[in-house]
């Protein structure tokens, strides 16, 4: 699938949803299904600066595709986390580069980019993109 | 007796709905709420008197230079101060602290002592470690127990002749904990060092008498007790604002300017350079008028119900902790659920509706201490209510649910 199409699954499962509550209760039940980043990569240089909560991310590149690990101690944000990692995992570091995330909008976690804990989304999506432009680079 | 709904009528924010719900305002400690008299009084500036203070001779200037230094003349009723210039009007606390920080840069050496408390703020930390810094003075810390409270017989022990200055907030923003100024000013003058009080959490709680405690600096933020942001004010002896230079350079601060030398002006204009906060301190003055019109004794014993209250509601809830548990402590309360991340309840909390403080609180070392990467922090003021805190209860019993 392409990110757009993945970004598509996901407004349509959180459309599903009336209220906060339920858009909550499964973004913390999407963190569950977080490709875990391993313990030794849990690393102060793996921490992504900017975040209340902490957030380790670890990137591999096979056959041209970026695998993402992550893992966070606050569990909204290992939801946040886990969405983002489902766009973007095993896609090539250009389409990553290149994809744009206005679906945070529409999946109504938008209070999640105003400042503070914005920060943490923000930054969450600038660390994931970094790690796409450095591979993008080894590719060229 | 205070009549809380009275008094909620006076704070217009306080109708407002967030996320749907009324708004509970539970982070008094990082900024109190608004009246409408100091809102009318910004107001009254810009449309009637808006103009620069202390050099215009036209009527305009002259209004606003009058209601401005009424404003000063309030400030050190206030507090007690022995002489209005004493009073120092500045942007807030951290700027009062950054003038005598780097206040002291030439009258410290290298091998002098100053010591700082284990609960401070970052704003009261900082700046002494750059003067440190600069100094080649060495700092040292009165240290914390379980409970939130200093360490005080630790503290005689840090103290001896090299010990230069003592500083520490009056009350704690991250716990609330009141600290014993009184006995640490006493001890810190015995050896000779000046001490430096931040008030920014004890002046909406507290009236301070700054003769009566024979503090040398003062300092406090008009923001937190129902003024505006961006102004404050520092107190600080007559003989020791003396003997400190200018923090900055610019005009009001000057007597006599030549190429050749500049004489600085006198106090309090010696540090007030450039044009200040004129409304700011204006209203700042009109904030005081209010709290002291409702009494800071009513105010205290209003505050302590609630917090009697909401710490026994909230420890109804199994797995909740609070840190800071002194006897002598103010309407603050800071806490854990189990093993949840303080921000994950945060954020389920603030969809409610109330609005929480999250983090660490610009003040890593208490969290540190207790080994926890934060808290949430309920903070409550005179105008919060008993249903307010039932309201909280409900949101974190449901952030519970949600997380665990």
């Amino acid at each position: 699938m392409t990110i757009k199409e993945i970004q598509e699954e996901i407004m349509d499962e959180f459309a599903m949803f009336d209220d906060w509550m339920q858009r909550y209760e499964y973004m913390i039940e999407l963190g569950k299904s977080l490709p875990l980043i391993e313990e030794k990569y849990k690393t102060e240089d793996n921490i992504i600066k900017g975040c209340q909560s902490k957030v380790w991310v670890h990137a591999e590149m096979n056959d041209n595709k970026i695998e993402f690990t992550a893992d966070s101690d606050a569990i909204i944000t290992k939801g946040i986390i886990a969405i983002l990692i489902r766009v973007f995992n095993r896609q090539h570091p250009t389409e990553i580069v290149e994809a744009d995330t206005d679906f945070i909008n529409e999946i109504g976690l938008k209070e999640h980019l105003s400042p503070t804990r914005a920060n943490g989304l923000v930054s969450m999506i600038k660390q994931l993109k970094m790690y796409a432009i450095a591979y993008q680079t080894q590719i060229n | 007796m205070l009549d809380v709904h009275k008094i909620r009528k006076d704070f217009p924010i306080l109708d407002r709905q967030v996320n749907g719900k009324p708004l509970v305002y539970f982070d008094n400690a990082a900024t109190s709420q608004t009246p409408q008299v100091v809102i009318d009084a910004i107001v009254d500036y810009y449309s009637n008197y808006n103009a620069n203070i202390h050099r215009g001779v036209h009527t305009l200037s002259q209004e606003a230079t009058d209601a401005y230094e009424i404003a000063r003349k309030k400030i050190q009723t206030h507090f007690n101060t022995k002489h209005t210039h004493e009073v120092i009007l500045t942007s807030g606390t951290t700027h009062s602290i950054n003038i005598i920080a780097t206040g002291f840069t030439n009258l410290l050496s290298k091998g002098d002592e100053v010591i700082v408390s284990a609960l401070e703020h970052h704003s009261n930390i900082v700046p002494w470690q750059m003067l440190c810094e600069r100094t080649g003075a060495i700092l040292k810390v009165i240290p914390m127990n379980e409970e939130g409270e200093l360490v005080m017989d630790v503290f005689d022990t840090l103290l001896s002749d090299k010990t230069k200055l003592v500083f520490t907030n009056h009350i704690s923003n991250a716990l609330g904990t009141i600290n014993p100024i009184k006995e640490i000013i006493d001890k810190a003058h015995k050896v000779g060092a000046a001490v430096l009080i931040d008030g920014a959490q004890s002046c909406p709680h507290i009236k301070p008498d700054v003769q009566e405690l024979d503090v040398d600096f003062y300092v406090a933020s008009a923001h937190k007790l129902c003024g505006p942001t961006g102004v404050g004010m520092l107190y600080g002896k007559e003989e020791w604002l003396n003997k400190l230079p200018p923090y900055q350079g610019g005009g009001e601060m000057i007597e006599l300017v030549t190429f050749e030398k500049t004489t600085y002006a006198g106090l309090p204009h010696k540090f007030e350079a450039g044009t200040p906060n004129i409304c700011g301190g204006i209203a700042f003055g009109v904030a005081l008028d209010y709290m002291n019109s409702i009494g800071f004794d009513t105010i205290a014993a209003y505050e302590n119900d609630l917090l009697a209250y909401g710490t026994e509601k909230l420890l109804e809830i199994e797995g909740l902790k609070i840190y800071g548990t002194s006897k002598n402590k103010t309407s603050v309360i800071s806490f854990n659920l189990d093993n949840i991340h303080p921000y994950d309840v945060g954020s389920i909390v603030d969809k409610l509706g109330i609005a929480v403080r999250t983090g660490h609180h610009c003040a890593q070392p208490i969290m540190d201490f207790y080994k926890i990467p934060g808290t949430i922090r309920a903070s409550f003021s005179f105008y919060n209510t008993k249903e307010e805190i039932d309201a909280l209860v409900d949101a974190v019993k449901k952030a519970k649910m949600m997380l665990s």
